[in-house]
């Protein structure tokens, strides 16, 4: 089966910055994969090159199996896109765009009314479908856009930050909705976002990117495994350590403000054993690796920083969205 | 070649928007209407037309002001689609960047046919007598000013960043097209430099075909003045396509 896309040497300048530099990036068809990166990383651009929203300064790419500077148009086709600013038009109602987005991908027209409604459902949007998106609230308008940019049931989606916004209850759906897509196998995902268990939970594999350069490129569990392992602290009576030394895996254990810290693999696994060894404990932190320690020693920033900054831009962005 | 239902979607969506602004079909007649009512009946002289009055005298150039002022505006607007991101959804999607501006251009178009026949409406009833042949020849002449000056405002429109420059461009190019254009005197007793400028003017054409309908007289030969027209039609075509191509997402 051949890759849903394939990057060679795709590169990307404005004036003096390179935002893309010379990725070769290949992803397989039907899986999820995310792209996590700090803002100004590329991930945007990289996504704004493959679906032709930009044209390459050098490089090319197959998405879909067609190249994206020799036959954008259909790319376009094959694609949808969830962009990270909702771009759904405010004067129309939730159906008109909808309607219109069908028309604009050739969807026959025999099928428009009937993948509407499913949509309309599925985002559970059927009440306000008639309402102008101008009344709409920002978790709406997101729920909108992502039931436009799958109503034309693409091979190769991109959801930018898809679950930026939303209340619990939208995000658990959404999740639900990628893995059904996921489990069905024909549409290809390429997730950016910012929440590491969005991340970590949905995606085949992970690449990270940073100053326009895919630098650790693999699967969550392996990334995670990669930078380190697992620390649990715990408060016990004097002498368990001496108790834990023989344990195979754990690799360091130390006496640290009152507690016994250790590092160990693989903490999900190891806990029970751990803990009978150890006999009375009084309490007990695991602290897992998490995709934030991933990056933090792969890109060297806190990614978590980031999300919270963006609350603040997304009240801005909020603000330009009012006519004259 | 062409992309009947993306065109039409497009189509649709801008008469929806269109139909839903309300206040600005309204509010783009004013300065016309001041002009056709104060103006034209303040500056009470002679006419340079035997048999009618200054007023009817520069109804027509009032009309092209309409079909101006409506469509460049229009086009412009792109600017806030661009800037709200909904142009975005447009180039994503799987149609030429010709079709887009196809759609666009048909769009702005409408509104421009739409507002001139308000504005005739509004004629017929205080200005000057309208027999059915000279309201929809006026119509019929409407759709190439319309289209070509939809064309000019979408073209600025494509280059320009933000809506700061919006004011620049009614400045130094909208209000003068329309002045230079003859729209309120008579370009024979016109002096030379002005007569220079206007040939360059595409709005001369306009006023000069629309007068020669409504009160017989004009300064081209009216057959020279629809040439003309049409040839700014299909050079505004030609590079509205071009700037439309050149269209790349920012950010």
């Amino acid at each position: 089966m051949p890759p849903a896309i394939i990057t060679t040497d795709l590169t990307k300048r404005f004036g003096a910055l390179t935002a893309v530099d010379a990725i070769n990036l290949e992803i397989r068809e039907g899986e999820v994969f995310g792209l996590l990166g700090p803002n100004g990383a590329g991930k945007t651009t990289l996504i704004n090159l493959l679906s032709t929203l930009l044209k390459a300064t050098s490089g090319t790419a197959l998405v879909a199996g067609r190249d994206i500077n020799r036959e954008p148009l259909a790319v376009r086709r094959n694609i949808g896109i969830v962009f990270q600013e909702p771009s759904v038009d405010d004067l129309l109602t939730g159906r008109e765009n909808l309607k219109l987005h069908s028309l604009l991908y050739g969807v026959p027209r025999a099928e428009i009314d009937g993948r509407i409604a499913r949509m309309l459902e599925l985002v559970r949007l059927t009440a306000r479908a008639d309402s102008f998106v101008k009344t709409y609230s920002g978790g709406m308008r997101r729920r909108l856009e992502i039931a436009r940019g799958l109503i034309h049931r693409p091979k190769v989606l991109f959801l930018d930050e898809p679950t930026l916004g939303l209340d619990p209850a939208s995000r658990k759906d959404v999740w639900t909705y990628i893995r059904g897509l996921k489990e069905a196998g024909d549409t290809t995902i390429i997730l950016t976002t910012h929440y590491m268990e969005e991340a970590d939970s949905l995606s085949d594999r992970i690449g990270i990117i940073d100053q326009g350069h895919i630098i650790e490129l693999d699967t969550p569990s392996a990334l995670k495994r990669k930078v380190g392992q697992d620390i649990v602290y715990l408060t016990c009576a004097p002498g368990t350590l001496e108790k834990l030394r023989g344990l195979p895996f754990i690799s360091e254990g130390i006496e640290e403000d009152g507690r016994v810290r250790l590092t160990l693999e693989d903490s999900g696994r190891n806990l029970q054993a751990l803990l009978k060894a150890a006999g009375d404990v009084e309490e007990v932190e695991v602290r897992r690796v998490t995709l934030d320690d991933v990056f933090l020693k792969f890109a060297g920033h806190q990614i978590k920083d980031e999300a919270e900054n963006h609350s603040m831009f997304e009240r801005i962005a909020v603000s330009k969205s009012v006519r004259r | 070649m062409f992309n009947f239902p993306a065109i039409y979607a497009l189509l649709m969506r801008e008469a929806l928007i269109y139909f839903r602004e309300k206040e600005r079909i309204a509010s783009i007649l004013v300065s016309p209407l001041l002009f056709l009512f104060v103006v034209g009946k303040g500056l009470t002289g002679s006419s340079p037309v035997e048999g009618y009055s200054y007023q009817q005298f520069i109804f027509p150039g009032i009309v092209a002001m309409v079909i101006l002022f409506t469509s460049i505006t229009y086009g412009l607007y792109i600017i806030w689609d661009k800037r709200l991101d909904f142009l975005k959804e447009v180039l994503a999607a799987p149609i030429s960047r010709t079709t887009l501006f196809m759609g666009k251009a048909l769009g702005g178009m409408l509104g421009g046919l739409i507002e001139t026949l308000l504005l005739l409406a509004i004629g017929m009833v205080f200005v000057m007598p309208l027999p059915p042949w000279k309201l929809l020849l006026c119509l019929a002449a409407s759709v190439p000013v319309a289209y070509m000056i939809t064309n000019i405002g979408l073209i600025i429109g494509a280059k320009m960043k933000s809506m700061e420059g919006f004011g620049l461009v009614m400045s130094f190019l909208t209000w003068p097209m329309f002045f230079f254009s003859g729209a309120l005197f008579d370009l024979a007793t016109a002096a030379p430099y002005i007569r220079v400028v206007a040939l360059f003017d595409p709005v001369t054409y306009a006023v000069d075909l629309i007068r020669w309908i409504l009160v017989g007289y004009a300064y081209f030969p009216p057959l020279a003045s629809l040439a003309a027209l049409l040839v700014f039609c299909a050079i505004t075509t030609a590079l509205g396509v071009a700037a439309f191509g050149a269209i790349q997402q920012e950010k």
